[in-house]
């Protein structure tokens, strides 16, 4: 062979070896995605089923509680016009705390828990995930009410 | 006062940095030596002048000067005076200016070492890095003022965060910083051979020294950004995948491609233009990293308190720079074609895979990083791409990449005779099968496909890295020894293997898990015994914290003690857990106090890390291979200028043959 034609072949594989990669790649990408779902809209049904997504808000003051001696903790999460029940058994992040930003990974089950498999509370106080400061934004409604409306009014506060 | 002096001499700095970017432009256009001089005095006032800046930063921590809004967001009185300089660069504002202290330092580096390049390419080198301060020093005054006054003045300042109070996040940033900043200097070499129109192959070995310097600052700097996280973020991860981490990681990869690009068109002549555009897309993505950081538009845990201002600047920073560069190199490039040709079995073969593989990589990390932004604007909602995906899509590109390059390394130049070829591999791949199989099988008791896969590459990697130095050893004295650079290159790629191993095993067998654990309770992880014998008060400079004792047994035999504390400081009140880790050099053992729990009983993560050290180990080889890499002596030769003539078609054919020489 030639040099120019072996560089041609060269070039070949490596773009099918490409092309195998970034189809492996794609397939894996779908199954990775996590859509970030609005407490709102969880509660009120639409959210994926069957597969983890991520939620965020407020942690709603009071709702911490924990089984004595036992890991799983459960409080609510709300984006201030509803909130949803949150489960996790595990050591939760330095800067968890009632009243403060928070975005847990995990799955609603049929009881209309979340099943938290993963809580993420950021490493500065000033700082908010994006997601979850537009989600809070959206529902403010009355700043001065810091309990969350529960029940069929939740829905209804919806934008 | 010391804060406007400051101040001023940024002021300064911006004016000297305007001389430094248009006179040895001009100067050199016009064939005018005394402007071309006048860059290099410029570029030294320049350095002085911000060098004074950052010392009165510094200062104004050094004395808790709370009458700068900076000062008093980010110190405080009590804080160690260590952390009052670490704070220097803690946060946006200052680490811009450690970022333009570093640029122009670079640049007076580039002014002293490069005495031996044509006037006018070294004036050009000189004049494009000038630009680049320009674009930062704008960049700090308009947005980023770290002079900025508070009036009046508070008692106290608000801290420091106190995750950065920490000697690893104190040397984290500069390290990483001087990696990135580094790259600058080789898209300067990239930019001042396209104005010139004129690349030959000494233009590659002016790079090459100046871009590994780089890459190994950066390679340094993404290490300790990893420990560190691991030690004091983490809970016990080495990486996360975060967009932040991405950030570095892109320009490592593509750095990476460049140093090895670079080798080719040093040696051969070949790939210039390639070579161009990588070193193009190095530094175009350590700004684009700086993007992603201090605009606050994708989610990370780094990311620093937002500004839409500082995004806007640094989008419009990016695209004057990515534009201007590329627009550059669509003129140019062309011109640079080499016919010199090489065959299919032939080192240059193995450095265009590494290249397109390594490639591959950085674009799948970035399609990760970035996909979740694209999705959001196309309405797509609001995702975020999971750890496990990358881990998948990173593994696609490297295992071949880990094959190719124990096989490259002793491939020649131009030919390689096919018989001879595999002759000095078959001792390192036997091995390699061997113990890749073997060593997790004897010592951690399971197998898996990918595992022995993960195994066997990176035994694969030490061995054929160590095959060069061993023969060189071997040989008599006097006889032809390894050259410096054969040597680093050999070093870096052992670093890497080690690095493969510690990664393959501690995702294969790392145990971690969350227990409620009671004073005097035990629980059992990967066969070590954990026991919380004692919980007690402790008090720190400005911090006061509960500290568990927490005593290592394994079958009875005492293996250590640890002591993980809970810290609450005084200021932020943050509470903050510093784990306590158990270090040998085959694993970590790992416990972090979560919280109380009721019933006297507390959430305990414990961890056990088989092989992690490897991980940084193996980084800190591959940054040593670099160091010795960049000490060969043909990089300190200097060569009496030549007029510019030699065009590199086959002028100035080395001794390509010398085996292993890169």
């Amino acid at each position: 062979m030639k040099p120019r034609q072996q560089r041609m072949l060269a070039v070949g594989l490596a773009l099918v070896g490409i092309a195998i990669a970034a189809g492996l790649t794609l397939r894996a990408f779908q199954d990775n995605m996590m859509f970030f779902v609005e407490i709102s809209d969880a509660v009120a049904g639409n959210h994926p089923k069957a597969r983890n997504f991520r939620i965020g808000g407020l942690v709603v003051d009071g709702s911490v509680q924990r089984e004595e001696g036992s890991m799983d903790i459960h409080f609510e999460v709300t984006d201030t016009a509803c909130s949803l029940p949150v489960v996790y058994s595990g050591v939760l992040p330095d800067l968890f705390r009632e009243g403060q930003g928070v975005v847990a990974h995990g799955r609603l089950e049929e009881d209309g828990v979340f099943h938290a498999e993963k809580i993420l509370a950021k490493h500065d106080e000033e700082y908010m995930a994006p997601e979850v400061a537009e989600s809070i934004a959206k529902h403010v409604q009355d700043k001065t009410a810091a309990v969350p409306k529960q029940g069929p009014e939740c829905g209804s506060n919806d934008s | 006062m010391i804060p406007e002096i400051g101040q001023f001499s940024l002021i300064l700095a911006l004016m000297l940095a305007i001389a430094q970017g248009v006179l040895p432009l001009l100067g050199a256009h016009r064939d005018d030596a005394t402007m071309m001089v006048a860059g290099r005095s410029a570029a030294m006032g320049q350095f002085l002048f911000v060098a004074v800046s950052f010392a009165c930063l510094t200062w104004a921590f050094l004395n808790s000067d709370f009458s700068v809004l900076y000062v008093a967001n980010h110190s405080q009185l009590s804080l160690p005076t260590m952390y009052k300089v670490s704070a220097v660069w803690g946060a946006h504002e200052g680490s811009l200016l450690m970022w333009i202290l570093l640029l122009s330092a670079w640049t007076v580096a580039v002014a002293k070492f490069s005495k031996g390049l044509p006037q006018a390419f070294s004036s050009r080198v000189i004049g494009v890095l000038g630009l680049l301060s320009v674009g930062f020093l704008l960049f700090a005054l308009l947005t980023s003022n770290p002079f900025d006054r508070l009036v009046p003045p508070p008692a106290d300042g608000g801290d420091l965060n106190p995750l950065l109070q920490d000697p690893g996040l104190a040397i984290h940033p500069p390290l990483l910083y001087i990696g990135y900043v580094g790259f600058s200097v080789a898209f300067a070499f990239a930019i001042a051979a396209m104005i010139s129109g004129d690349l030959d192959q000494r233009w590659a070995k002016w790079t090459r020294p100046w871009t590994t310097v780089a890459w190994m600052f950066l390679t340094l700097g993404i290490a300790i950004g990893s420990w560190w996280a691991y030690y004091e973020l983490g809970w016990g991860g080495w990486w996360f995948w975060d967009p932040v981490e991405n950030a570095s990681f892109m320009p490592w990869l593509i750095g990476t491609a460049l140093i090895h690009s670079l080798a080719v068109t040093e040696r051969r002549g070949l790939f210039k233009s390639w070579t161009l555009l990588l070193a193009i897309t190095a530094f175009s993505l350590s700004l684009l990293g700086t993007f992603l950081v201090r605009s606050g538009i994708i989610v990370s845990v780094h990311a620093f308190a937002t500004d839409p201002t500082r995004g806007f600047f640094i989008l419009s920073f990016l695209a004057v720079v990515v534009i201007g560069a590329l627009i550059l190199y669509a003129w140019r490039a062309p011109s640079l074609d080499s016919d010199a040709g090489f065959s299919l079995l032939s080192r240059e073969t193995f450095l265009l895979l590494n290249n397109v593989l390594l490639v591959v990589a950085a674009a799948l990390v970035l399609i990760g990083t970035l996909s979740p932004l694209v999705i959001e604007l196309l309405n797509g909602g609001k995702i975020s791409i999971g750890p496990p995906w990358f881990n998948i899509a990173f593994i696609v590109p490297m295992l071949p990449l880990i094959v190719l390059l124990g096989l490259g390394m002793h491939t020649m130049w131009r030919v390689q005779a096919k018989e001879t070829w595999f002759n000095p591999l078959k001792i390192p791949a036997l091995i390699a099968v061997v113990l890749g199989i073997v060593v997790p099988w004897i010592f951690y008791g399971r197998i898996t496909v990918l595992l022995a896969a993960g195994c066997i590459a990176g035994f694969w990697i030490i061995g054929s890295s160590l095959v060069l130095p061993i023969r060189s050893l071997l040989r008599e004295k006097g006889a032809a020894g390894i050259t410096r650079s054969a040597l680093g290159m050999s070093i870096a790629h052992l670093g890497m293997g080690l690095f493969v191993i510690g990664v393959t095993i501690v995702s294969a067998f790392n145990h971690e898990s969350d227990q409620a654990l009671r004073q005097g309770g035990t629980v059992e992880v990967a066969g070590y015994e954990f026991e919380l014998r004692e919980l007690r008060d402790v008090q720190g400079p400005n911090y006061s914290a509960i500290e568990g004792l927490v005593e290592i047994r394994k079958d009875g035999d005492y293996v250590g003690t640890l002591r993980p504390q809970k810290r609450q400081y005084l200021v932020q009140k943050n509470w903050m857990t510093e784990a306590g880790i158990h270090v040998d050099w085959n694993k970590d053992l790992f416990v972090a106090l979560g919280d109380q729990i009721g019933e006297g009983a507390w959430s305990v993560r414990i961890q056990y890390k088989p092989m992690i050290r490897f991980i940084w180990f193996g980084a800190l080889i591959m940054a040593l291979g670099g160091l010795i890499a960049v000490t060969d002596k043909r990089y300190r030769s200097k060569e009496p200028v030549a007029p510019k003539k030699s065009k590199g078609k086959g002028g100035r054919k080395r001794k390509v043959a010398a085996e292993g020489a890169q």
